[in-house]
C-alpha cells in the first residue's frame, strides 16, 4: 500500500491529500462505520461501547451488518411471499415457481445425493438458509452503494463454524461421543497407524472448516477488487482513453461475478452437506 | 535490496506462481472432463457436477495463496 501511495506523486498528481486508488478500492471493499447513500451525505453509524472481560468492544452496527440485515429481510419477504402467492393450489405459479425450482434443486442435487433421506430432512432448513443467504447477500452487493456482507471474514467464519458445529452434532448424535471419536479414522487402516492418523483426521476437520470460510470470502471479495482496479486504471494512468477498453471489461467481469456467486453458493452448500453426511455414517 | 523491497518482490512472484499452479490444475481437470464427456455424452451432467466441485476447491486453495501475497504486499 505504501508503494501505491507514492505512485500519484511520481506520476505528477496535483494534491498530496488526494486518496490513492488503492485506498479507495480497499476502503470500498472492507467494513466501515459509514453508510453511503445515493443523493445524500453518508450516514455515520452509532458506536455502542461496552466493556466485556476487560476490553472495550464496539457493538454498534457497521456497513456490512446493515446490509446483512437488509439481505435477510429481502430473503424472508421473497420466500414467504412465494408461499403466499402459491396459496393452496398444487401447481405453483409466478414467483412460487422460481422458489420451488431452487428449493427442489438444493433438496435433490445436494441433500439427497450426500445424505440419506432422514438426515436430509433434518438438515434441509440449514442448507437452504445457507444457500439462499449467500445468493441474496452477494447479489445485493452487486448494486452500487451497497456492500457484500458475505465478503466479510466474520460472516463467512460464522457460516463455517455453523457447519463445523453441525458436523460434530451429527456425528455424536448418530454414533455417540466415543463411537464418533473412534470412527474418525476410516476403516481398513491397520491398528498401529491409529496414533498417526488420529491427529491428522482432527486437523483435517479444522482445515476443511477453515477452507470453507476462506474460499467463500476470497471468491466474493476478489471480483469486487478486480472490477474496481480495472476501473481505477483510468485514474492510475491519468488518461480517459483507457475507459474505452476498461468499462466493457468491467461490465463483463460483473456478469462473471453473477455466475461465480451462484457457483460458490452451490459449492458451500454441497460441501457442508458432504461433511455432515460423512459425519453421519462414517462406518 | 532492502527488506521491504524483497517483501514486495516476493508477493508479486508468489501470486504469479499461484496462478501458474491453478491454471495447470484446472486445465488438466477440464481436459479430462471433456474427454470423458466425449466417450459417454449421456453422463455429461454428472461429469460437469464433479468438475465444478473440484475446480472450485482448487480455486479455493489458489485464493488462499493470493490472500497471503496480498497481506505481504500491504506490509509497511
Amino acid at each position: 500500500m505504501g508503494l501505491l501511495r507514492v505512485l500519484p506523486l511520481v506520476l505528477g498528481a496535483e494534491a498530496e491529500e488526494q486518496p490513492s486508488v488503492s485506498d479507495v478500492v480497499f476502503g470500498h471493499v472492507t467494513d466501515s462505520k459509514v453508510l453511503e447513500l445515493p443523493f445524500s451525505k453518508p450516514i455515520k453509524l452509532p458506536t455502542w461501547n461496552y466493556t466485556v472481560a476487560g476490553h472495550v468492544i464496539d457493538f454498534g452496527p457497521t456497513k456490512h451488518v446493515v446490509w446483512m440485515v437488509i439481505a435477510a429481510l429481502v430473503l424472508v419477504v421473497f420466500a414467504w411471499g412465494a408461499t403466499l402467492v402459491r396459496g393452496k393450489s398444487l401447481v405453483p405459479k409466478g414467483i412460487a415457481n422460481l422458489v420451488e425450482m431452487m428449493v427442489l434443486f438444493v433438496r435433490d442435487e445436494i441433500a439427497y445425493k450426500t445424505m440419506d433421506e432422514h438426515t436430509a430432512h433434518r438438515y434441509l432448513p440449514y442448507l437452504l438458509t445457507a444457500f439462499f443467504f449467500i445468493v441474496f447477500s452477494a447479489g445485493l452487493g452487486l448494486i452500487p452503494y451497497t456492500a457484500t456482507s458475505v465478503g466479510n471474514l466474520a460472516v463467512t467464519g460464522t457460516l463455517a463454524i455453523l457447519t463445523f458445529v453441525l458436523m460434530q452434532a451429527t456425528g455424536i448424535g448418530h454414533q455417540g461421543l466415543g463411537g464418533y471419536l473412534l470412527h474418525l479414522v476410516p476403516s481398513g487402516v491397520p491398528w498401529w497407524m491409529f496414533p498417526l492418523m488420529w491427529p491428522i483426521e482432527i486437523l483435517g476437520m479444522l482445515t476443511k472448516t477453515f477452507a470453507l470460510c476462506i474460499r467463500l470470502f476470497a471468491n466474493m471479495i476478489a471480483g469486487h477488487i478486480v472490477i474496481l482496479f480495472i476501473l481505477g486504471l483510468v485514474y492510475l494512468l491519468h488518461t480517459p482513453i483507457v475507459g474505452i477498453a476498461s468499462v466493457p471489461f468491467a461490465v463483463a467481469l460483473f456478469l462473471l461475478e453473477v455466475i461465480i456467486i451462484l457457483i460458490q453458493a452451490y459449492i458451500f452448500t454441497m460441501l457442508s452437506a458432504l461433511f455432515i453426511g460423512m459425519s453421519a455414517h462414517a462406518h | 535490496m532492502s527488506n521491504l523491497a524483497l517483501g514486495y518482490l516476493s508477493a508479486g512472484i508468489g501470486a504469479g506462481m499461484c496462478v501458474i499452479g491453478v491454471a495447470m490444475g484446472i486445465g488438466r481437470l477440464t481436459a479430462a472432463a471433456m474427454e470423458a464427456t466425449g466417450r459417454q455424452p449421456s453422463a455429461a451432467g454428472d461429469i460437469r457436477t464433479g468438475m465444478l466441485i473440484t475446480a472450485a476447491m482448487i480455486e479455493g486453495v489458489a485464493f488462499f495463496g493470493a490472500v497471503v501475497c496480498l497481506i505481504l504486499s500491504v506490509k509497511s
